[in-house]
């Protein structure tokens, strides 16, 4: 049986060459996504802003979304945000925390789905969640400080584990792939909720997965071929982890794939996201987080200390086809 | 990589055979389930974003708390100097404050100042681990006496008054017959309700938003309605509304502001049926000092009225027919076995000691649960039948042992969550799949390096052995990474983000051991006994 084979073997595509292209690409990305972020902000839902969201499913496709603000308005609880929601028929409705007293926030939830139930007779209430300011704003902030936890967290076991180019890489590489998820959500104004911090944290997760590999690739060969220069090294390095790298995409992207398609809509952006991100991480392992490495100046020297100390056994042998490029 | 020793290999399958022995009850009907020896019952919990339900986030009012702590001291220091017996007894205090959250008072006569700290000493418990009191005592200027609650003190208050809260809540939330509700507390004051299948939490939060306080306070019949309606009542009397639906078209009652019987002396209320008439009524039952109190108004007050007062809204105010002297009263009226019910419940479950609010509520009909998992399923499936194939067609043989090891891994995911009882979310549902492509990501780490290795002309025992050895490196570290974000998620997150974590980090134990371990196994295996000169991968 002949298998199936991504990358054709012997793949020696030379990567670096386009890593000034890729840089500036990189950095303009994340430039777009912090300043549409800053721009058209994100599209934060009650757990970050607190209020009440009601999602509804009508009988008809393309509910009237017109007619469900005006409907909403008159319950009195201000202006309300409409949003289609994973299939044509369901739509979330969000309205702001109500002024006034602890109490009455705790009834606006229950005002919105009457209101909407009196209005819309035949429309179901699928679910309803309130979120007070002060939970809120906890929400936010712990959300924030477990995305800042994790990239650093990870970051800093790739230092010890690694060196420290190696954690600078890591770190760049992170801020990279939220920043640009933060792009995409501010792009397509889906609601940024603790689900899409899970979906970030998974992304941060995977992405590391990736950078390990090709990383660890480039530990094993920088003991291997002590001569070798740098560029010509990590070349080496990523065009033999290419077919690893390409087929856990396809891996994810199948999977992940499926989840958007089949998968309940209630978690539509989350899967969204993580796709994405596995996309992101694609690039990132191929052309983003190695050429870091060549201006931190990562050399043949880097892992020299430890080779002594009998943490890595690296065989030196030489390869039939070298594989570099020089 | 030959020398894979016999107790490995029964290790593992033992691991094995547990594991797909303890996913078995989580795919069976509850009925089939019951009849399973009790070691097999553990299932895998549906979270309330697949089971449907309501989740509500109750928060103290702490500074109500500390505003009740304040005024029974302030209580309890007029009942202290009064002394137990009789008039000569007596401390005679003046001054007496409740401001700046202390407690000050004039002890009029120094000789008995200490005598006074001596009595007041006595009212205060220790609290914490540092031998402190719950109350500081201090004599000012050598007249005052001036208490303040200790931080370990308030501390202590707070702890009782949540534990407090939590049971009355649970109490509550179980008149509901709803089936197994959670309620635990989170943090210094919060409790977490969380009711499964249940679709409009409006009953549930009615009942526990029953907050303030049970009082039963005498009706002022010297009220004139006609200047009641206009605002005006006599002095030390107030407007009290009727609760909803409650005092038959009457909208208030003017009532004495003095309280008669606090609901804490409340022991019992409850619905039942009035032996002459058979009507519904509600008992209710009071303790020994609510019992004598109750007998001296009620002996007093014959053909008055007197008001159950529930969070400052007239439940009921019931005419007093005869002195009731055993502490047990029947309360009668135009009742229903419904209404009665409720009227009981309300008085039973008492008073929360602290008013608690929603401040964060989530439900999901049980509809759209039902839509999320079967659409998740069906998710599931297809995804790794088509990780399955991409496999398959990828690495051939080695894909086979991959599948092998993907399948089990499925199965121990399921096994240790239903072992520890974890729950299982709409985004759990998404970790699962994500582990899914994770979990082929090292299978894919050693079949690579396994066909770099023949590339480079090393033989075919060679190439697999180094294929897993050099990969286990990389593997090791990649899901070291994902083990830090997922902890993260758990400690940080709330809820369904939390079974997310929970998967993902199953996951991604039990991912390591099926694609490297136990593919591994079949590998050796393989080579043990075809001795394959050349493989195909």
């Amino acid at each position: 049986m002949r298998l199936l084979k991504l990358v054709p073997d012997n793949t020696n595509i030379d990567f670096l060459r386009w890593r000034k292209l890729a840089s500036f690409m990189s950095f303009f990305l994340v430039a777009v996504s912090i300043a549409l972020v800053a721009v058209k902000g994100l599209n934060l839902g009650v757990d970050f802003v607190g209020g009440q969201s009601v999602r509804v499913e009508f009988t008809q496709t393309m509910p009237p979304i017109d007619e469900i603000r005006e409907k909403v308005g008159d319950i009195g609880l201000g202006e309300a945000t409409i949003q289609q929601f994973g299939s044509d028929k369901a739509v979330s409705i969000r309205t702001a925390l109500p002024d006034g007293d602890k109490a009455a926030a705790e009834r606006a939830g229950q005002q919105l789905v009457a209101g909407i139930n009196a209005a819309f007779p035949t429309a179901k209430t699928g679910s309803v969640e309130t979120v007070s300011g002060k939970v809120s704003e906890e929400l936010l902030r712990t959300g924030a400080i477990s995305l800042g936890l994790a990239i650093l967290g990870i970051s800093i076991y790739i230092w010890i584990r690694f060196e420290w180019q190696f954690g600078v890489g890591a770190l760049g590489r992170l801020f990279h792939e939220v920043s640009l998820t933060f792009g995409l959500f501010a792009v397509t104004q889906m609601q940024f909720d603790l689900n899409s911090v899970a979906a970030l944290l998974t992304i941060v997760g995977y992405s590391l997965n990736d950078t390990i590999v090709v990383y660890d690739r480039i530990r094993e060969n920088l003991k291997k071929y002590r001569k070798m220069d740098i560029v010509p090294l990590l070349n080496l390095s990523i065009n033999e982890t290419l077919s690893r790298t390409v087929m856990t995409t396809v891996a994810m992207v199948l999977a992940l794939g499926m989840l958007l398609i089949l998968g309940p809509d209630v978690i539509f952006g989350f899967t969204a996201a993580m796709l994405f991100g596995v996309f992101i991480g694609g690039y990132s392992s191929v052309l983003m987080s190695t050429p870091v490495l060549v201006w931190l100046k990562v050399g043949p020297d880097s892992f020299v200390p430890r080779t002594t100390s009998g943490m890595e056994g690296g065989e030196r042998i030489e390869r039939k086809d070298d594989g570099a490029v020089v | 990589m030959l020398d894979f020793p016999r107790w490995k290999t029964i290790g593992i399958s033992i691991i094995l055979l547990l594991g797909i022995l303890f996913s078995i009850p989580s795919f069976l009907p509850e009925k089939t389930r019951d009849s399973l020896p009790s070691i097999l019952q553990a299932k895998v919990n549906l979270g309330l974003d697949l089971a449907g339900g309501s989740h509500l986030l109750l928060e103290a009012d702490i500074a109500d708390l500390r505003k009740t702590q304040l005024t029974n001291m302030e209580k309890t220091v007029r009942t202290a100097m009064r002394g137990d017996s009789g008039p000569d007894d007596d401390i005679a205090i003046g001054e007496l404050s409740n401001t700046g959250g202390k407690i000050s008072f004039l002890v009029r006569d120094q000789a008995q100042l200490d005598e006074a700290r001596e009595r007041l000493f006595s009212e205060t418990q220790g609290a914490g681990l540092t031998g402190q009191r719950d109350w500081n005592i201090d004599v000012v200027d050598m007249t005052r006496i001036v208490l303040t609650p200790t931080n370990a003190g308030q501390a202590q208050a707070v702890a009782n008054a949540m534990d407090t809260a939590r049971d009355i809540i649970d109490k509550r939330v179980n008149e509901l017959g709803t089936r197994e509700p959670t309620i635990i507390r989170e943090g210094n004051d919060r409790v977490v309700v969380q009711v499964p299948g249940l679709e409009n939490p409006a009953e549930l939060k009615a009942l526990i938003g029953k907050t303030a306080r049970l009082e039963f306070r005498m009706v002022d019949t010297n009220a004139d309605p006609a200047e009641a309606a206009a605002g005006r009542v006599p002095v030390g009397s107030e407007i009290v509304p009727y609760a909803e639906g409650e005092g038959s078209g009457a909208p208030f009652e003017v009532l004495r502001r003095q309280v008669m019987i606090s609901g804490e002396q409340l022991i019992n209320a409850q619905q039942s049926y009035d032996p002459q008439s058979n009507q519904p009524v509600v008992s209710i039952r009071f303790d020994s000092g609510g019992s004598s109190t109750f007998a001296k108004v009620t002996a007093q007050n014959v053909g008055k009225r007197f008001a159950m007062v529930l969070d400052g809204k007239v439940l009921s105010a019931p005419s007093i027919n005869e002195p009731i002297l055993g502490g047990s009263a029947q309360i009668s009226g135009s009742f229903s076995v419904a209404s009665a019910n409720a009227l009981a419940i309300s008085l039973r479950s008492g008073a929360l000691p602290v008013k608690m609010t929603v401040v964060e509520e989530r439900t999901v009909t049980p509809e759209l649960g039902a839509d999320s998992i079967r659409k998740g399923a069906i998710a599931g499936i297809v995804a790794t039948v088509s990780v399955l194939v991409l496999m398959l067609v990828v690495y051939g043989r080695f894909g086979v042992y991959a599948c092998i090891g993907l399948i089990f891994n499925v199965f121990l995911i399921i096994a240790i969550m239903a072992a520890f009882n974890a729950t299982l979310t709409l985004p759990g549902i998404a970790g699962f799949v994500l582990t899914i492509g994770a979990a082929v990501d090292a299978n894919v780490l050693i079949n690579e390096r396994i066909r770099e290795e023949l590339q480079r002309g090393r033989k075919t025992f060679q190439a697999i052995e180094l294929g897993y050895s050099e990969a286990s490196r990389a593997i090791f570290d990649a899901n070291v990474t994902n083990v830090i974000a997922a902890s993260l998620m758990f400690w940080f997150g709330s809820g369904p983000i939390k079974g997310f974590a929970v998967v993902l980090t199953i996951g991604i134990v039990t991912s390591v051991f099926t694609a490297v371990t136990v593919t591994r196994m079949f590998v050796a295996h393989w080579l043990r006994t075809k001795r394959p000169t050349s493989i195909n991968i």
